[in-house]
């Protein structure tokens, strides 16, 4: 037996597994990546001891590993641009701060145009990307082809390549090991993963949250934070708050395993978006169903409909197997863009509807909301990201950005 | 793929639908205050069970109905006319 087989089988505990303590200075409903991202930096930038991540299934168990793990930050309006961008700041030094292999590639983010309109579009992004600071390239059909082979552009497809963007710096990380390394870095600060845990109701006295009900009994808390994705709007319900969310279903796909043949990440507005796995599996994600769902399951023409769509721009798939198909249930804005701030409820905070592209903000909606839940008030970052937007109007509108819905 | 009952053709797939969100919205006066606004133009139900909604039969008879869906299971126990309340419809 190799000496290390045994580690090899059976790795080391990465995080304690605690029962609830009676109380916390924070709790954090949610136990995907951008709780466990909150709780991590609630920690580590603000010093706060008695922390919990109170999870009704097992960590990562929603969106956090369904997702096809797409990062860039190329995003249409100042706001977003500069919110995004720290995110991919942060994944930039994330491997080694985590001290963990979570296999981050910054392969590039090509997003292919199809006709005038688009190709309008595209460089409109990509002139504000620019004037924030923001990596982004235009390529022209021939350069696509040289940058990524496999794309057809040739002339007579029904939606010809008339070229894209660029984000260089844009790529992929492995979900489900960005989950582990949180939850092991969060674990060695002290914070309480607590599994198995629904939250049921909240204790609000005055206005004021103090506690949560849960299946694993009372807990006492000083502040509360929700980041319970496609079932947020469940969770503020039971707080008395009203959300603008539309809770979905999004599809992803994974093939068998192939030999290389995609370098970089591609997506286009015929919701196309793939990428290919470390292992050889290529990624793809489809679009939304249109419907109101909380049964993390899509329809299947919604699939099929994207295959056409990647056969078009890729015609050597046809020769992939499908192997997997699943649904995650995501939390749409109405103006495509997250809420991240106060609520009604004094000390307690939202942090919600990243809907189908917030993979990507992992670090940095952690980073912000820890700030906002410390403070009590909203970080320079995601003071635009408020729940009253939707009242006062100043929306922040990406559907453009986020049209291929990564 | 669902298979969804208008009320005027039968029953269909769901490719020749639309979805229109919920159903039984009223619109608010235009002078209501910007909150009131705001849960007209943006807040939805958003139920997990049963859920009122609208659809619009695009690719058929081309008009809007109600269906009742539960947002869990996705079983349509209702299809009835805009004009009826979920309550009364068979
Ligand atoms: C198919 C698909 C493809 C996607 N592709 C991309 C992409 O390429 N790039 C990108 O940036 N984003 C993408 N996204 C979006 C991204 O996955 C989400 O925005 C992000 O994962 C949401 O944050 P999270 O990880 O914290 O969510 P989740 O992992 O869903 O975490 C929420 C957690 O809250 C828990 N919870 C809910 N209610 C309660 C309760 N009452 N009590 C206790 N716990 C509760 C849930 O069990 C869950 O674990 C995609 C999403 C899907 C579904
Ligand atoms: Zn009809």
């Amino acid at each position: 037996m190799h000496p290390n087989e045994h580690a090899l089988h059976n790795p080391e505990f990465l995080w304690r597994n605690p029962d609830p303590k009676p109380s916390y200075d924070v709790v954090i409903v949610g136990g995907g990546l951008h709780g466990l991202s909150t709780a991590y930096h609630l920690a580590r930038n603000h010093g706060i001891k008695r922390v919990a991540v109170v999870e009704r299934g097992w960590l990562g168990n929603g969106n956090a590993v369904r997702n096809t793990t797409i990062i860039r930050s190329n995003y249409l309006r100042d706001e977003s641009a500069a919110l995004y961008e720290h995110c991919l700041k942060l994944w930039e030094v994330w491997t080694e701060e985590l001290d963990y292999e979570i296999l981050f590639s910054q392969r590039g983010v090509l997003t292919l145009n199809h006709n005038l309109h688009e190709v309008r579009e595209g460089h409109r992004g990509m002139y504000s990307n620019q004037l924030n600071g923001v990596d982004s390239e235009w390529l022209d059909a021939q350069a696509v082809k040289e940058f990524c082979p496999i794309v057809n552009t040739s002339a007579d497809l029904r939606y010809p390549v008339a070229g894209g963007t660029l984000q260089r710096r844009g790529g992929i990380a492995r979900h489900d090991a960005v989950v582990f390394a949180l939850a092991r870095a969060a674990d060695r600060l002290g914070v309480d993963l607590i599994q198995g845990c629904e939250v049921t109701g909240f204790d609000i006295q005055r206005g004021r949250v103090t506690g949560l009900v849960t299946t694993k009994g009372r807990i006492g808390a000083g502040k509360v934070g929700l980041v319970g994705a496609g079932r947020t709007p469940l969770l503020a319900r039971m707080a008395g708050i009203e959300v603008p969310l539309q809770s979905a279903p999004l599809q992803a796909l994974v093939s068998d395993i192939v030999e290389p043949m995609l370098p970089c990440v591609v997506s286009n507005a015929l919701h196309v978006y793939v990428s290919q796995a470390h292992k050889g599996e290529l990624v793809m994600g489809a679009g939304r169903d249109p419907y109101t769902s909380y049964a993390q399951r899509g329809s299947f023409h919604i699939l099929e409909d994207q295959m056409a769509a990647a056969l078009q721009v890729f015609p050597i798939f046809g020769r992939v197997h499908l192997l997997r198909t699943w649904a995650g249930i995501v939390d749409v804005t109405p103006d495509a863009s997250p809420i991240v701030g106060i609520t009604p409820v004094e000390e307690l905070y939202l942090n919600c509807g990243w809907g189908t592209g917030g993979f990507k903000a992992t670090p940095g909606s952690g980073w912000v909301f820890a700030h906002t839940i410390a403070h009590g008030a909203p970080h320079a970052l995601n003071a635009a990201f408020s729940l009253d937007r939707f009242e006062t109007g100043a929306l922040i509108d990406e559907h453009g950005a986020s049209v291929a819905v990564h | 793929m669902l298979l969804i009952r208008c009320p005027w053709c039968g029953e269909r797939e769901e490719t020749e639908f639309r979805y229109g969100g919920q159903a039984h919205i009223a619109t608010p006066r235009s002078d209501v205050d910007d909150a009131s606004w705001a849960r007209f133009l943006f807040h939805r139900d958003n139920p997990a069970g049963p859920f009122a909604e609208r659809w619009v039969h695009i690719h058929g008879c081309r008009r809007w109905f109600h269906i009742v869906r539960d947002t869990l299971t996705h079983d349509i126990t209702r299809s009835y006319l805009p004009s009826e309340s979920p309550e009364d419809a068979g």
